[in-house]
């Protein structure tokens, strides 16, 4: 391997202030329940955060409290305190940290994180969100609805599928009306989505950034500093100043010709989750070749918006159908991810694509060999594949993962050479 | 006839590949058309009204030997979805039309595309059946995608879905279905008369044939099976569950009637069976169809029904059959049966109904380890 590459020593503004923002918005949970506010669980992919937020309930995401755990590598004795009272080996990890959570008694009243009042399963694809919200509601007593979205399966979303969702959506407001006694504004919810439709703007352009030699930052190690806000806090003013203010610096970072590390080597787009029990570590085995991510298909998941859509205040239920039903991953077939991923490398001049295979979420993970040999075989990208799980240690490898990762990059740097000679 | 005379070429049938069976229907009917259905539900009236043949499409058993799927699947992934991919590779779908996908589970919705992918000449639909059970557009939404279905038809082969002939295929499953409530419900009364295996024969052949040559066979079937001479035996009356999608080898369900079970409800071939009583009805056949399936559906895993408990499903199907325990048999690696397991569980122990659970794979072929652990379960129940 040439010179050692490092990361350049930065934290930055995106950084901090995500972390603010999220650190307001627990803080928000954790008094919840003696402020006697209505709270909302709902899942990250392909929600419809904007309309809990018009309806003045709070929203809470079990994913994201199963993906702390696992980055604070407290994941693995709430998956065996859930495997313990019957979850299998082979159900999805994320599910039994939340469930080991709740039997290890640190979710419920009186907790930091409350029970939801409300569970809206937005049931964007992944079929294990109808069972974990299943489960949910039988632990906590919380009131289940059950938000059906039409898998995309046609070019577009059809006028039967957008009526259908508009419906349940008229439905779950009135629910959420009964439940916190106030009338809902469609007028407010217009607001919200102009807020939501800032955020998606500065999200897209950051990502649009990386188009640039060097990245200003890792699309995929570093967008999980964006995806908090486009995700959780979408609609609010915090997150339409935080993406204002994250392209802002990502520009300047353009300007000076600078990106995450001392030298972009290899530029990747990585598809998968990562795997959050060993995030640095996993990251530290791109960072020594210099691999920087400029796309990733996990920061697409709660929606996709660098190619276009917005939310429209004019149309705002249609448009948050539209949204659930077309403009994010999980909704879409693995077959059309492989067209996204086909894009990002050719337009943000990728050389390779890493695929980070997961146990825990087939949505993503299932079929993804032949992602690889479509890449590999019909367009001559070079392909590397990894297994491991973004909540459940055991299946973290290391050794095994370095040797496949160095070996990829060194057969890529050869490639490089001869390419050059 | 005896009944064992009746049941001579189910065997044979079950085990030919798909390939075999449309080979002989096209050269008994030329220019047919033979579409095979994905567990667990599908919409075989709309197929057959159409004019062509519904099959189902259970994977590949013990009959393949993976060579090209396991490339494409990773180890994590169940049996039926690798195996149902290699029957393509290998052939044993040729002469097959087209294939029909729902969302089951996140699994079966990422095989359909990548099947499409690798054999871009078959037809390939896939539906999103709703998980929601309560709204008011629920029905409406699924008509349309059962009239998107028959579209896609008329697109691909040129068949039209009329009114007319829907309404008659909805009758002439609907009769088959009846015969299958009546075995179910005779299995129920007298399972000596009946084994689970033998059932499970009968009812898979019945989903090869063309409807109305399934339901003569089955009323053949019928009164042979009620004539039979057989002596109760001292046995544990048990439901399996969990079995809906990939099915377990004939061998496993033997070796559980062997070590001392009858089982008397199961949810094998589930979708074929789907209805709690018949469609019927008038109006718009779509409609129909839509609405029965929301409202007249048996529990099933693979579907949300806000309106009861996860377990409640099952434990009326125990009181229903009088049955002692349950035993959950779901396949490796499928996440609806797994976790449906822990609420359905939970609701059993509520309720004091013994259970075991015994996983399965569809091409496993060994069943010593689980011959001993039913024969300990039967044992501890039935000497308690």
């Amino acid at each position: 391997m040439a010179q050692t590459v490092t990361e350049r020593a930065y934290q930055g503004r995106v950084h901090e202030q995500s972390r603010r923002l999220m650190t307001a918005w627990m803080g928000e949970l954790a008094r919840a329940e003696a402020e006697r506010r209505v709270t909302g669980a709902i899942m990250i992919s392909g929600n419809c955060v904007e309309l809990l937020r018009a309806c003045h309930v709070l929203p809470m995401f079990p994913e994201v409290t199963a993906l702390q755990n696992a980055i604070r590598h407290k994941s693995l004795p709430l998956i065996l305190k859930a495997e313990q009272v019957g979850y299998s080996s082979d159900n999805c990890a994320y599910v039994k940290a939340d469930v080991g959570l709740v039997l290890e008694g640190g979710f419920g009243p009186g907790k930091p994180m409350p029970f939801p009042n409300l569970i809206v399963c937005n049931y964007v694809g992944c079929n294990v969100y109808v069972k974990w919200f299943e489960h949910l509601a039988d632990i906590s007593g919380g009131k289940l609805f059950m938000l059906d979205v039409p898998f995309a399966r046609t070019d577009a979303p059809s006028a039967d599928d957008v009526r259908y969702v508009v419906k349940q959506l008229e439905e779950l407001i009135a629910l959420c009306e009964s439940m916190t006694g106030r009338r809902f504004d469609i007028d407010e919810l217009r607001e919200v989505l102009a807020l939501s439709a800032r955020a998606q703007d500065g999200y897209a352009r950051c990502k649009h950034l990386t188009k640039y030699h060097p990245a200003p930052f890792d699309s995929y190690f570093d967008s999980i500093n964006m995806m908090g806000p486009i995700n959780v806090l979408r609609g609010t003013p915090e997150a339409a100043a935080f993406f204002d203010d994250a392209v802002a610096e990502f520009e300047e970072l353009v300007a000076q010709n600078l990106g995450p590390l001392s030298e972009e080597r290899f530029r990747t787009v990585i598809e998968g989750p990562p795997p959050y029990p060993f995030y640095k570590s996993f990251r530290n085995l791109f960072t020594r070749w210099g691999a920087v991510a400029v796309q990733s298909t996990y920061s697409t998941v709660g929606g996709i918006w660098e190619f276009g859509f917005r939310h429209d205040p004019r149309r705002p239920l249609e448009s948050i159908a539209e949204q659930m039903l077309r403009e994010n991953l999980t909704n879409r077939s693995i077959v059309a991810r492989y067209a996204q991923i086909r894009r990002y490398v050719e337009d943000w001049h990728a050389d390779a694509l890493v695929i980070h295979s997961i146990k825990s979420c087939r949505l993503f993970s299932a079929g993804q060999g032949d992602m690889r040999e479509y890449f590999i075989k019909e367009l001559g990208v070079p392909t590397l594949l990894v297994e491991s799980d973004l909540e459940d240690p055991r299946y973290y490898a290391e050794a095994q993962i370095r040797n496949r990762i160095d070996a990829f990059f060194e057969a890529l740097e050869h490639k490089k050479l001869v390419a050059t000679h | 006839m005896t009944p064992d005379v009746a049941m001579e070429p189910f065997p044979e049938l079950i085990a030919e590949p798909l390939s075999a069976i449309v080979s002989r229907f096209k050269a008994q009917q030329p220019g047919g058309r033979a579409i095979a259905v994905y567990p667990v539900w599908a919409p075989v009236e709309v197929i057959h009204a159409a004019g062509m043949l519904p099959l189902s499409l259970l994977g590949g058993g013990t009959s393949v030997e993976l060579t090209h799927a396991d490339a494409r699947f990773q180890s994590f992934v169940c049996s039926i979805a690798k195996s149902t991919l290699e029957l393509g590779f290998q052939g044993r779908l040729a002469g097959v039309d087209g294939l029909v996908f729902s969302n089951i589970c996140d699994v079966a919705r990422n095989l359909g595309s990548i099947y499409k992918r690798n054999f871009p000449d078959t037809f390939v639909s896939y539906l999103h059946l709703p998980q929601n059970s309560t709204s008011a557009s629920v029905v409406p939404y699924l008509a349309s995608e059962l009239r998107r279905l028959a579209s896609d038809f008329d697109a691909a082969f040129g068949l039209k879905v009329t009114e007319g002939a829907l309404t008659e295929a909805i009758g002439a499953y609907d009769a088959l279905r009846a015969r299958i409530r009546a075995l179910y419900a005779l299995r129920i009364a007298e399972p000596q008369k009946l084994g689970t295996s033998e059932l499970y024969t009968m009812l898979r052949a019945a989903t090869l044939m063309p409807v109305g040559e399934a339901t003569a066979a089955l009323d053949a079937l019928l009164p042979r099976v009620a004539a039979r001479e057989a002596r109760p035996r001292d046995r544990l009356r048990v439901v399996v569950e969990g079995a809906f999608c990939e099915q377990p080898p004939l061998g496993l369900l033997e070796v559980l009637e062997e070590a001392g079970c009858y089982i008397v409800e199961d949810d094998l071939l589930l979708g074929w069976r789907w209805y709690t009583a018949d469609v019927g009805g008038t109006g718009d056949p779509f409609e129909r169809l839509a609405s029965a399936y929301v409202n007249q559906a048996v529990p099933s895993s693979t579907r949300h029904e806000s309106r009861e408990h996860r377990s409640a499903g099952l434990i009326e199907k125990v009181r229903r059959a009088r049955a002692d325990a349950v035993v959950f048999m779901p396949a490796k690696f499928c996440e609806p049966a797994l976790f449906d397991y822990v609420l359905m569980k939970q609701g059993l122990d509520r309720a004091g109904i013994p259970h075991m659970l015994v996983e399965f794979e569809e091409k496993m072929w060994t069943f010593e380890r689980t011959r001993n652990e039913i024969e300990t379960f039967v044992e501890s129940m039935l000497f308690d």
